[in-house]
């Protein structure tokens, strides 16, 4: 068992089929008879839409139907829903907007779905969009976070006055202000949180079927939660109950987020192969996921930090301006509000934290939850200003965090930002990255490096972060309209092998794997007995799927809680018919066993038991073995640790090189290692890809200049050195598992991390922030001002 | 990709004859940059011809003091070649810094010059090394082949069938690639023949340029400290987000002196 | 126009009618059922569409099917031999080189032309091979350890 257990590296189950070719992706499946959509988008950021004639392209060879946005909404179709109402701290409703599939009356980002064009071939259909005679009158735009909420900016909506879709606030700004009043420092930092673009390598795709003897549709769709989807297509746009809609989430090329939300493009397929009896398929295109894939993170703000005399924390105020693009993306308003300012204290004690956020519409992509979500905009923060401070006040930046730090026995910790941390050890995690990376010989490496001519940086980054997402009650008081507990079925078969129905969605985390043995090591059954089903919303009773880390805290103990009910019927079979009380009969090692005897039945022979009843305590137990469980979390988990980078800079062309990383993370129990590493991994490489590279780039006239690979730069391999990865756990205390979730921790801590060894490369200059990504152009600019200025 | 006439064909003059009767006919080498430029829809010929089935167009030779490298020449087969590497490696170098290793197994020399993309390795080589570009009609002097932004000396029916590079003393290329694209932001050859010094930029401006500043300088001492004090107007040159015209112009500077140090 | 197209498919022939503007990758996925081959970008940057032409790795997204008339074409699908996988597969699943899969084939695909020019990569050469390769879940750390231990497995090391 210990080879398949808890806590082994078991290699993947999924693999096998991704490494012969044989994955299913969305764009792999093809349906009879099968038409393919062509979206055409606006070119230009916001205008009124003066006409749209189809003449041409209908009578184009090809070409079945031309739908448009005065069609879909002529045939009862609704906009998109927002999933999340945040307030603003007058008590009013943010300001929510119509965001109708395709456009209606106005377009408003380049990329706003105006037409779909459906042929029998993705060619003929896109030829046929040249025909489209599409007259616009062109408004002026905004697209910059900071110039949509100045006065005099262009409108988006008619409705949403200075394009403020909500003015919202946390903490008591009266005693905060009285804490910043005695502080003996301040440090003060403004700074710009990056719009970046998620890029999952597998661009989505939908096919939307329908069969006309049954009334039932289906949706094959490249998301992360299929009953999600199922929800807000079915009851919110097109009006379809559940019972006549099945959405299929197969296998799906990375997420990230962006395959979290309700896509317009999702509902014209399924809608359009409903008016059209047969089924229509759409791909998207690199060059569209650029322009229609909701981006992530675009905050503009300024932050204070107060401290007394001896570096302690005294309190943090925040104002952010937050990016929400043209309309409200399904989770958008709880990105820079919940999951951002709420975690605003990180590790520390600071006692009082206020924070203000205003979200404003802009001429741009819709932005929503992008790894991470909201919390790497606050570490980001947090870590950037306590650095300032340790520059300011001479404390080594190890040192003022270790003194600042929550200590491992204060918990329970309540936060001045509502959340309650369970449980954390943050000392463990510096000392083991700052052991990892050598901090105490850095100097040593600094000399050397100047010698050949580098300036050579190391930067410290704590982090925490609430995922786990998330009790439903708390998020239902915040303004989310979804519950977001999980489900999950666990199916024994007469023979004893195990299928278990997940609500939670694999893209890439190998939940075929780490549920299997979780499963296995629970059963006692081999590893290759279970099957983790998922991503069919015919096949699983209801989920709410994967984002937010939650897979394995939320879906996993829904698993657990199934599980456990399996064991108890099943101990009650036992007992029955090992003709003993209940109460004595123990299940360990896959055994159902009178205690102190070696009368025993095996977890396989009770499931036959259960099956064939024909010696079964029928007047008490049903037959079979099947159990379901809901699970709704206590709080949320939480993650934690520290990132340690370590960069050279070419001071002649400002090129950064990361030369050394070190993440020590507490991610609870790790189930399998391996797959952990990867996590981390992965997200370190996002963070990284934030700090140094990525940035999506809207021109003043608000046109997308990095609309494709050639101008939005992904980490590639030789972006990267080898990173040290090690787990240190606390046990999450309100989870059976006692684990917290992996998957956006790399993107969370790395990227401060990163930056802090950049400024503190050029701190000698007199450099004292650098803005994401630290491009090559960037940084030379930042060396040459700090040069120029010394001269002067 | 607008609808087109695909034709293979086996000689130059097929080619040539081929290109006479389509309306509007695009030669295709490598087809590395032509191919997604169509794939965006930003040409659209009516027919491509590929040169790929001519055989007499691919190989690499020495002659005399030269190395002749056929018009079909892949990336990859340059940055093998133990003929260049050890006459040119400078040549070498560049080559197997073209694009991407897929990129370097298609694309092509000829294609490369021919299509003359102002961010492109190739023109560097061309006219730092005082190459010379032979068509099925003529020779070309490298200086006088990029003739400004994708465009070059070639007339309508005029293909590239080699491009002969004499052999320097020495010679390095160093680039910056934009962080993206991979693309030169500024590359820079620097070679020192017998009949003098050539500095030869590209990605810097709308097309490949020489440096006469610096290749006087060089001229007297091959040494990048020569080059200290000499820059380069920024005012030509390209910018977009990756790099301004400025930084661009700083960036000939540096990777013009790290061309001298490497070239030894 | 549309032309036929005959090519030797991980070793056996196979022939379609394409026009002329067909991509092999759309050959390959949507005339031959090959899905394994898998389309990331559109500007030939991505690399999730790299097979062998003739044994040298190609993006699939940027070659048309017609070049590649009477050519050998290699697929992911045709590394394993029957069920058992191609030593550079299996370092991938030893060394977790993969989340989502999606960049899969084009990595193997990758991974094994620069084998067959180098059989023993560094770790610097196998990051600078990757440049024409994206994956964006694994941050390339395990990719990397893995064509390394797949090179050596191929050199009969392991």
């Amino acid at each position: 068992m210990a080879d398949t257990g808890i806590g082994a590296a078991v290699r993947r189950t999924e693999d096998l089929r991704f490494l012969t070719g044989k994955g299913r992706y969305t764009d792999d499946i093809n349906r009879p008879g099968q038409l393919y959509a062509y979206i055409l988008r606006s070119s230009v950021p916001h205008a009124t839409i003066r006409s749209i004639d189809t003449a041409a392209a209908v009578a184009a060879p090809g070409v079945v139907a031309v739908y448009t946005g005065a069609d879909m909404a002529g045939a009862g179709v609704n906009g998109l829903p927002c999933g999340w109402q945040v307030h603003s701290k007058d008590g009013e409703p943010m300001k929510e907007p119509a965001h109708p599939p395709l456009a209606v009356g106005k377009v408003r980002h380049v990329g706003d779905p105006v037409a779909v064009v459906i042929a029998e071939s993705y060619a003929q259909a896109r030829e046929a969009a040249d025909a489209i005679a599409l007259d616009l009158e062109e408004l002026p735009a905004v697209a910059d976070t900071r110039a949509a909420s100045a006065s005099g900016a262009p409108q988006l909506f008619d409705e949403v006055p200075g394009n403020l879709c909500y003015d919202w606030e946390i903490g008591d700004k009266a005693v905060n202000d009285a804490a910043f009043a005695k502080a003996a420092h301040v440090a003060k930092l403004d700074l710009v949180n990056n719009r970046l673009v998620p890029n999952a390598m597998e661009p989505r795709c939908y096919i939307g079927d329908y069969d006309p003897t049954r009334g039932e549709y289906t949706l094959y769709t490249s998301t992360q939660n299929p009953h999600v989807i199922r929800l807000l297509m079915g009851a919110f746009v097109l009006g379809i109950p559940e019972n006549k809609l099945r959405v299929v989430g197969p296998d799906v090329g990375g997420g990230f987020g962006s395959k979290i939300y309700h896509y317009a493009e999702e509902a014209i397929v399924t809608w359009s192969a409903g008016q059209l009896g047969r089924a229509v398929k759409w791909t998207a295109e690199r060059s569209e996921s650029f322009m229609s894939d909701a981006h992530g993170r675009d905050h503009v703000t300024h932050v204070e930090l107060a401290l007394d005399a001896d570096g302690v924390f005294l309190a943090m105020r925040v104002s952010t301006l937050a990016n929400m693009g043209a309309y409200l993306s399904t989770f958008a308003p709880c990105v820079p509000t919940y999951l951002y300012a709420t975690l605003l204290a990180g590790c520390y004690r600071t006692p009082t934290v206020y924070c203000n956020v205003k979200a404003v519409f802009t001429n741009t992509v819709p932005v929503d939850a992008y790894r991470g979500a909201g919390r790497p905009e606050a570490t980001y923060l947090i870590e950037r200003i306590v650095d300032v401070a340790a520059d300011e006040t001479g404390i080594d930046p190890a040192e003022l965090r270790r003194r600042n730090f929550i200590p491992k026995d204060a918990f329970p910790y309540q936060t001045p930002v509502a959340l309650v941390y369970d449980i954390g050890d943050y000392d463990q995690t510096l000392d083991a990255a700052l052991a990892a990376i050598d901090y105490q010989g850095f100097e040593a490496r600094r000399a050397e490096a100047a010698k050949r001519g580098r300036y050579r940086g190391i930067g410290i980054s704590t982090y925490i972060e609430a995922c786990g997402i998330a009790p439903s009650n708390v998020v239902g008081s915040l303004g989310a309209r979804a519950g977001l507990y999980e489900a999950a079925q666990v199916r024994v078969h007469p023979t004893g092998s195990v299928s278990v129905y997940t609500g939670s969605h694999s893209h890439g985390q190998g939940h075929e794997t780490t549920f299997a043995q979780l499963v296995s090591d629970t059963f006692g059954i081999p590893f290759e007995s279970v099957e983790i089903v998922h991503g069919d919303t015919d096949k699983v009773l209801f989920g709410m799927g994967t984002y937010g880390s939650r897979s394995l805290a939320v879906g996993g103990t829904a698993i657990v809680k199934a599980m456990n009910k399996v064991i108890e019927k099943a101990r009650k079979a036992a007992a029955h018919i090992l003709e003993a009380s209940e109460a004595d009969v123990e299940f360990a090692d896959g055994q159902f066993r009178v205690k102190g005897t070696d009368r025993a039945m095996s977890f396989g022979e009770v499931a036959l038991a259960a099956y064939v009843p024909h010696k079964y305590p029928l007047d008490e137990l049903e037959p079979g073995l099947d159990e379901t469980a809901f699970y709704d979390p206590k709080n949320f988990t939480f993650p934690a640790g520290c990132h340690v980078a370590e960069v050279e800079i070419d001071p002649d062309t400002g090129v950064v090189t990361l030369v050394n990383f070190a993440a020590a993370d507490d991610v609870g129990r790790v189930i399998n290692p391996m797959i952990v590493e990867g996590q981390v991994h992965g997200g370190v490489a996002q963070g990284v890809g934030q700090a140094l590279l990525e940035s999506c780039v809207y021109d003043a006239q608000g046109q997308l200049v990095t609309g494709s690979y050639m101008d939005y730069c992904m980490p590639r391999a030789d972006n990267l050195p080898p990173v040290s990865v090690s787990t240190h756990v606390t046990l999450c205390p309100h989870n059976d598992l006692g684990v917290k979730g992996c998957g956006e921790v790399g993107a969370i801590g790395s990227p401060p991390a990163v930056m802090n060894a950049v400024v503190d490369a050029l701190s000698a200059l007199g450099v004292k922030h650098v803005e994401m990504p630290a491009t090559p152009q960037r940084v030379w600019q930042a060396i040459r001002d700090a040069k120029g200025a010394a001269a002067a | 990709m607008y609808s087109f006439n695909y034709r293979r064909v086996s000689s130059v003059d097929e080619a040539v004859a081929a290109l006479g009767k389509a309306e509007d006919g695009k030669l295709m080498a490598g087809g590395m940059t032509l191919l997604p430029t169509m794939k965006q829809r930003l040409a659209q010929p009516s027919d491509l011809i590929d040169l790929s089935g001519v055989g007499a167009l691919a190989g690499i030779k020495r002659e005399g003091n030269r190395i002749v490298i056929g018009a079909m020449t892949r990336h990859a087969d340059v940055a093998d070649s133990a003929e260049v590497r050890s006459a040119i490696p400078a040549l070498a170098h560049l080559a197997g810094r073209i694009g991407d290793p897929q990129v370097r197994n298609r694309g092509t020399i000829g294609g490369s010059i021919a299509n003359a993309d102002p961010a492109a390795d190739y023109p560097a080589a061309v006219v730092g090394l005082g190459a010379t570009v032979h068509t099925n009609q003529r020779e070309i002097a490298g200086d006088d082949f990029f003739t400004g932004m994708f465009d070059t000396a070639l007339e309508d029916g005029e293909i590239i069938t080699a491009v002969s590079f004499p052999v320097p003393e020495k010679a390095a290329y160093v680039k910056f690639p934009n962080p993206a694209s991979r693309y030169a932001v500024v590359g820079v050859m620097v070679a020192r023949t017998g009949g003098g010094v050539r500095v030869a930029v590209t990605g810097a401006g709308p097309s490949v340029f020489r440096v006469p500043a610096m290749e006087a300088a060089l001229a007297k001492s091959f040494s990048a400290a020569a080059l200290d004090g000499i820059t380069v107007a920024a005012d030509d040159l390209n910018t977009d987000i990756h790099a301004s015209a400025e930084y661009r112009a700083h960036l000939v500077g540096v990777m013009a002196a790290r061309a001298v140090a490497a070239a030894g | 126009m549309s032309v036929r197209v005959t090519m030797t498919l991980n070793g056996k022939e196979v022939s379609a009618e394409v026009e002329d503007r067909t991509l092999l990758v759309s050959m390959l996925r949507e005339k031959l059922g090959m899905t394994g081959t898998h389309v990331g970008c559109d500007t030939s940057q991505c690399g999730a569409c790299v097979v062998h032409v003739d044994g040298r790795s190609v993006k699939s997204c940027t070659v048309l099917a017609a070049q590649c008339d009477g050519a050998s074409v290699t697929t992911i699908e045709g590394l394993a031999k029957g069920n058992t996988l191609h030593p550079m597969q299996e370092a991938f699943r030893d060394n977790h080189g993969l989340q989502c899969g999606f960049c899969t084939p084009g990595m193997v695909m990758s991974a094994l032309d620069l084998v067959a020019r180098n059989p023993d990569p560094s770790e610097h050469e196998i990051r600078e091979w990757l440049e024409g390769n994206l994956c964006r879940c694994t941050g390339y750390h395990n990719i990397v350890k893995s064509i390394k231990a797949g090179a050596q497995a191929m050199r009969g090391g392991k």
